[in-house]
């Protein structure tokens, strides 16, 4: 039998896939879902007090770009009603100052910041979009309020050698907390990792900066540093163990344990249209599906470690070892580690790794890029 | 790191106190404590008005039956952590 479900604590409300962005690691599905089957203002405002009344303490708006929701104000101001912490996950974009006054009124709790690189070229590369300078300005407008800042680096290989600029940014701009989040190699990630996974050279420079970094910073900047899973000797807990902690919503209200599950087969997700929450969360096959640890397989089922990780990840053991209940492929006991480091091996090939002063050489000035469209 | 006992403990910027199914909690960027006992004694004090000095005198008053040294080191030691863990700020 499955452990019974103690309470989602959090709520991850993809508000829309629409994004002024492209970003080619882009964490949502390849097919993504149009304006037309977004959830309205009404049932997103239930989903909320159903949320807290399970137990729910955080609400982290995102997307696609939540800014994108003509309604965010309003969304914002009834998720805070209800009780919920609301954090909003955003590239900064189609905002103003305006706009962010009325956000902050209406209740905002904390403002996530992403950013795609240090320096504009890059940055505007990686995103398609130019977008670089309107974040500065962004960080600017926010500083003038008191409210929860975490600024977001997403790292790879092609922006991992610019983070000393990026560390100029959060000393100028002193947030709460930075989070130096690596790519994780799913949905359009997956499909350019070969661009984007960084060498042992460059994560090994990377750690040491960081490491003086949250010396520097103590007491005024959390520091937090997100490993590209594949080189880690274990896997991440991922999402906290399957239906253990978080719920995701998509834009159009399926409920999913993780946002990268639909690539799991014949797992059938709960629409919140059609059901409450608590029902979803306590009796959906897609929640009950791995939670707990009936469906482990050695060397799992036996690992002192289970209780920690949970075996890591089912995505990523489905995307590398195409079974969604093996132990992720990244752990170091993995009967299929032996694919992560050919890959790791492909990509730290001594002509090709570069350094940390140099960039990798065996990378087109300007790869083929995957970028992800913007949903009708 | 060294805590005035003069220094007015606050939360800091994104962080508040919450409740849910009868447990308070501080929430906070990302995160949330559950806040039971000498905990919550100690983070309902953090208010911008109560001194180090003060919450430590406080929690030794409640806590009569335990060695007074170790309560204050204990609030200290914790008041810190929060600081590192950026729910604290210390105004002077």
């Amino acid at each position: 039998m499955p452990t019974t479900a103690p309470n989602p604590l959090a709520l991850v409300a993809e508000l829309t896939h629409r994004c002024p962005l492209h970003c080619v690691y882009c964490s949502n599905p390849l097919e993504l879902q149009s304006r037309a089957n977004e959830l309205s203002t009404e049932t997103w405002s239930r989903v909320f007090k159903e949320a807290s009344e399970a137990g729910a303490l955080q609400a982290d708006f995102t997307g696609g770009e939540p800014l994108a929701r003509p309604d965010i104000v309003e969304l914002v101001r009834n998720a805070r009603g209800v009780g919920l912490y609301v954090s909003l996950i955003t590239s900064g974009l189609p905002l103003d100052e305006g706009k962010l006054d009325l956000l902050i009124r209406a209740g905002l709790d904390h403002f996530q910041l992403s950013f795609q690189g240090a320096r504009e070229e890059t940055a505007n590369e990686i995103s398609g979009t130019k977008s670089h300078q309107h974040k500065l300005r962004v960080l600017e407008w926010i500083k003038r309020y008191r409210i929860g800042l975490t600024l977001n680096f997403v790292i790879h290989r092609r922006n991992i050698d610019e983070l000393e600029d990026m560390l100029a940014i959060v000393y100028n701009s002193g947030p709460g907390s930075v989070e130096f989040a690596s790519v994780q190699y799913y949905g359009w990630a997956f499909a350019n990792r070969e661009n984007l996974l960084p060498t042992r050279r460059q994560l090994d420079y990377c750690v040491a900066r960081l490491n003086r970094a949250e010396d520097e910073l103590r007491g005024k900047t959390r520091v937090v540093f997100v490993v590209p899973d594949y080189y880690a000797k274990y896997p991440k807990p991922c999402v906290g163990g399957w239906g253990r902690k978080l719920m995701l919503i998509t834009p159009s209200g399926d409920a999913l344990p993780c946002h990268a599950a639909p690539v799991i087969p014949g797992l059938k997700f709960e629409n919140v249209k059609n059901r409450s929450l608590r029902e979803i969360w306590e009796h959906s096959e897609a929640f009950e599906r791995f939670r707990g640890e009936d469906w482990m397989q050695d060397p799992c089922r036996s690992c002192e470690r289970r209780t920690r990780d949970f075996g890591g990840c089912r995505c990523q053991a489905m995307l590398l070892a195409a079974d969604p209940a093996a132990t992720d492929p990244v752990c170091s006991l993995a009967p299929k580690r032996p694919k992560i480091d050919a890959i790791l091996a492909k990509t730290n090939e001594s002509q090709h790794a570069g350094s940390a002063a140099t960039p990798p050489t065996n990378l087109p000035a300007k790869p083929d890029w995957l970028y992800r469209p913007n949903p009708a | 790191m060294s805590l005035d006992l003069n220094s007015r403990p606050r939360f800091a910027a994104g962080c508040r106190m919450g409740e849910n199914n009868n447990q308070r909690v501080l929430l906070m960027p990302e995160r949330a404590l559950r806040l039971n006992g000498p905990s919550l004694e100690i983070v309902s004090r953090c208010d911008g008005q109560h001194t180090v000095a003060q919450i430590v005198g406080e929690l030794q008053l409640i806590y009569s039956k335990a060695e007074p040294r170790k309560v204050e080191q204990d609030i200290l030691g914790y008041l810190v952590l929060l600081q590192k863990e950026r729910a604290l700020d210390f105004d002077p």
